[in-house]
């Protein structure tokens, strides 16, 4: 197997976080559910990678499986993942327990269900500092109010002892990313972290993420199905479909030359304000596979446009994660690379962007992260 | 906080306002309905035998010509500060709270409520400590083992638990563990806890076994749905996500949430009970409160009876009482509300 890697990653170093064809899957009843296939990518430090999928793609499950987050009874986990030289899938429980929390921590997307209602903001992350700091409590109150200053929460010495109900929906994402900062973590993995927010609160908490990663110089996955967010913060973007990998590169190569069928359909159906209110959305027709029944072949070749144009190969034949150009620029499709090229060029982007329409806005979204990557850099 | 409390108090007398008056008028007020006179409700202290101006007589002297609204003042307020008997040959004095005398035996009822409250509290609290613990401790581990030999096994046993009322499995323990193998005390035994903690719990172990497995089971069914719902809480993933041991994650964090619904459910059963576990006590020759029901409900005993069901009344809204505060306390949620 070729090793996947991102585009900015120096081959001949070890990448700080590395997965390699990593495979979740759960055998039930009704068959094997294949919910992580043979995903493949490296981070480092300091730098963000954003996955997009829809629901269901796999997402979640796989940052869970970078945390070791599974029962080992219900889950089948294959491949490697190397976390700074340590490899994790082969490693025991308990170790990654040690690791889960200290080294990576996970922001999660609903932060009412995924706070404790029965303790105080304060205690939960005081639990998670001192399950591996031997602080007294005294220290590690400190460290949370500490905390929840720096994620800009008002009065942090008084809000510690609220209950997460008292808290509006904003503040608890600060504090759910107080405590998953708690621990200085290296990787952060943040799962869909502004979903469930306010659209004006969504920019603050991007913003603080943003702040915090170049604070910390820790590496950040987003995971997320909103390609803004994905612009807004990303070097990287890989985008998920029934479990495995379709494109991934640079972030301003995955949103100037998409290649991927898949990739035009969320850039289509992404509302765009720079367009007249006349303009239709364009809506990827059809519902994303089972992942127990994934279609034969591409998955996608059910609900693609195009797939007419693969010579019968659609549904005979899974597609290989194949370098396109010479950016690192990897997409899994069976159209060659300058039938897709062409495509994209001729028939999807002038739809995407109005005719008559400048290109501006779509080499806005992207030129914010790289700014950003130049400053951490 | 505080109004809460306060509220739930006021809530509390109310029902049992309630409870009072319901109490009285199916005695009082439905027997007339049915055609009974003042005079056959003095006939029922006097006897079938007293003539009809002893009848009268009596009464006169116990009130029942007075309408309905003033007898049950006079029921009510004897309760509360007392009440004096004129039986004509003196007047007897009944201190609060005077729930009467029973009609056979003449004994006032609050005495005879005290000296069998023990047999019942003792069976009670016995009970529901192996009842609680064991049926939250099954039930967690059968949650965590979902679909194992274990989980299967307990809930089998479960139900079989549940579905074999106390008359049986009492019996089936007396004969094996007191007659045949002579392990624990016969039936019909009680030894008070002040005068002999030890032969206390010996006589008592096969009625509390008895009580207990019959909640047990109802328990562990309980905590095993409960702790099933809350251990795929995303609360729990966070827990875990924290690096938190696989322990701490379910006793602090699941178990925690679990048990909020059964303390409810925990406090009125041992509200019930208190008032008299009926069965159990029948079964094993307990001289408690539902021995007691049972006995003045065959003998009509019309005093005792409604004594018993406020006593028992009394049990189950402070018990209620107690469940609510308790819910406060464990649930931060319920304060603000």
């Amino acid at each position: 197997m070729n090793t996947v890697i991102s585009p900015r990653q120096d081959p001949t170093a070890r990448p700080f976080l590395e997965l390699r064809d990593l495979k979740i899957h759960f055998p039930t009843d009704d068959g094997v559910v294949k919910s992580v296939d043979g995903l493949s990518f490296s981070l480092e430090r300091g730098k963000t990678l954003g996955i997009v999928g829809e629901s269901g793609s796999g997402k979640s499950v796989s940052s869970l499986g970078i945390l070791g987050i599974y029962h080992r009874r219900n889950a089948n986990v294959s491949g490697e993942i190397w976390l700074d030289g340590q490899e994790l899938v082969s490693s025991s429980p308990e170790t990654v327990r040690g690791l889960r929390g200290k080294r990576m921590a996970m922001i999660f997307q609903d932060p009412l269900s995924a706070m404790h209602p029965y303790y105080t903001v304060g205690a939960q992350i005081i639990e998670a500092y001192r399950v591996h700091h031997k602080v007294s409590k005294k220290v590690a109150r400190k460290h949370a109010i500490d905390l929840l200053a720096r994620v800009g929460i008002p009065q942090p010495d008084k809000r510690v002892d609220d209950y997460p109900h008292q808290f509006s929906g904003g503040m608890r994402q600060r504090a759910m990313i107080a405590m998953a900062l708690s621990c200085d973590p290296e990787l952060l993995i943040a799962d869909e972290p502004t979903t469930a927010l306010d659209v004006t609160v969504q920019a603050q908490i991007l913003d603080l993420m943003r702040d915090l990663q170049q604070e910390f110089n820790s590496a950040l996955i987003i995971i997320t199905h909103d390609l803004g967010v994905t612009a807004e913060l990303a070097d990287d973007v890989l985008v998920m479909y029934g479990g495995k990998c379709i494109e991934y590169g640079a972030a301003t190569e995955i949103f100037e030359n998409p290649e991927h069928p898949y990739t035009w359909g969320l850039l289509g159906s992404m509302p765009r304000l720079d367009q007249p209110v006349t303009e239709r959305l364009l809506p990827i027709k059809g519902t994303p596979p089972s992942l127990i029944n994934i279609p034969s072949g591409c998955a996608f070749h059910p609900r693609c446009a195009f797939e007419g144009r693969t010579a019968g190969a659609s549904d005979t034949l899974v597609p290989e994660l194949q370098l396109t150009g010479t950016s690192g620029h990897r997409v899994r499709c069976h159209m060659p690379a300058q039938v897709r090229q062409q495509i994209w060029r001729d028939e999807i982007k002038p739809t995407l962007e109005g005719t008559g329409q400048s290109v501006a806005s779509m080499s806005e979204l992207p030129s914010a992260s790289d700014e950003q990557s130049e400053e951490v850099a | 906080m505080v109004t809460f409390f306060i509220r739930r108090t006021i809530g509390a007398v109310l029902m049992l306002f309630v409870v009072s008056i319901s109490t009285f008028l199916i005695f009082f007020g439905l027997p007339r309905l049915a055609g009974a006179t003042p005079e056959t409700f003095a006939a029922r202290y006097l006897g079938r035998t007293a003539d009809a101006h002893a009848q009268q007589l009596f009464a006169e002297k116990l009130g029942f010509y007075d309408p309905l609204w003033l007898q049950y003042w006079n029921w009510i307020k004897a309760i509360f500060v007392g009440t004096d008997y004129d039986y004509g040959t003196g007047i007897e004095h009944c201190a609060a709270p005077c729930f009467g005398y029973s009609f056979r035996t003449n004994h006032p009822v609050w005495d005879d409520l005290v000296d069998r409250l023990p047999v019942t509290f003792s069976l009670t609290v016995g009970a529901s400590i192996l009842w609680l613990v064991g049926g939250v401790a099954v039930g967690v581990l059968s949650a965590l083992r979902k679909g194992s030999f274990f989980d299967r096994a307990a809930m089998t046993g479960a139900l079989a638990g549940v579905s074999l009322p106390p008359y049986f499995t009492g019996l089936m323990f007396l004969y094996f563990f007191s007659y045949q193998f002579d392990l624990t005390a016969p039936g019909g035994t009680y030894v008070n806890f002040t005068d002999d903690p030890g032969e206390w719990a010996f006589s008592l172990i096969l009625p509390w076994i008895t009580l207990a497995m019959l909640n047990a089971a109802a328990y562990a069914r309980f905590t095993r749905a409960g702790m099933l719902d809350t251990m795929g809480e995303d609360f729990i993933r966070t827990a875990r996500a924290k690096g938190l041991h696989e322990r701490v994650v379910v006793t602090k964090h699941g178990l925690r949430a679990a048990l909020t619904p059964i303390i409810t459910i925990f406090g009125l059963d041992v509200g019930l009970l208190l008032g008299g576990a009926i069965l159990t006590e029948s079964t094993f020759g307990l001289k408690g409160l539902g021995y007691f029901a049972i006995d003045a409900i065959n003998k009509q005993d019309f005093p005792q009876i409604m004594g018993v069901t406020m006593f028992a009344a009394f049990f189950v809204v402070v018990a209620n009482l107690i469940v609510d505060m308790l819910y406060a306390v464990v649930d931060p949620r319920v304060r603000l509300s």
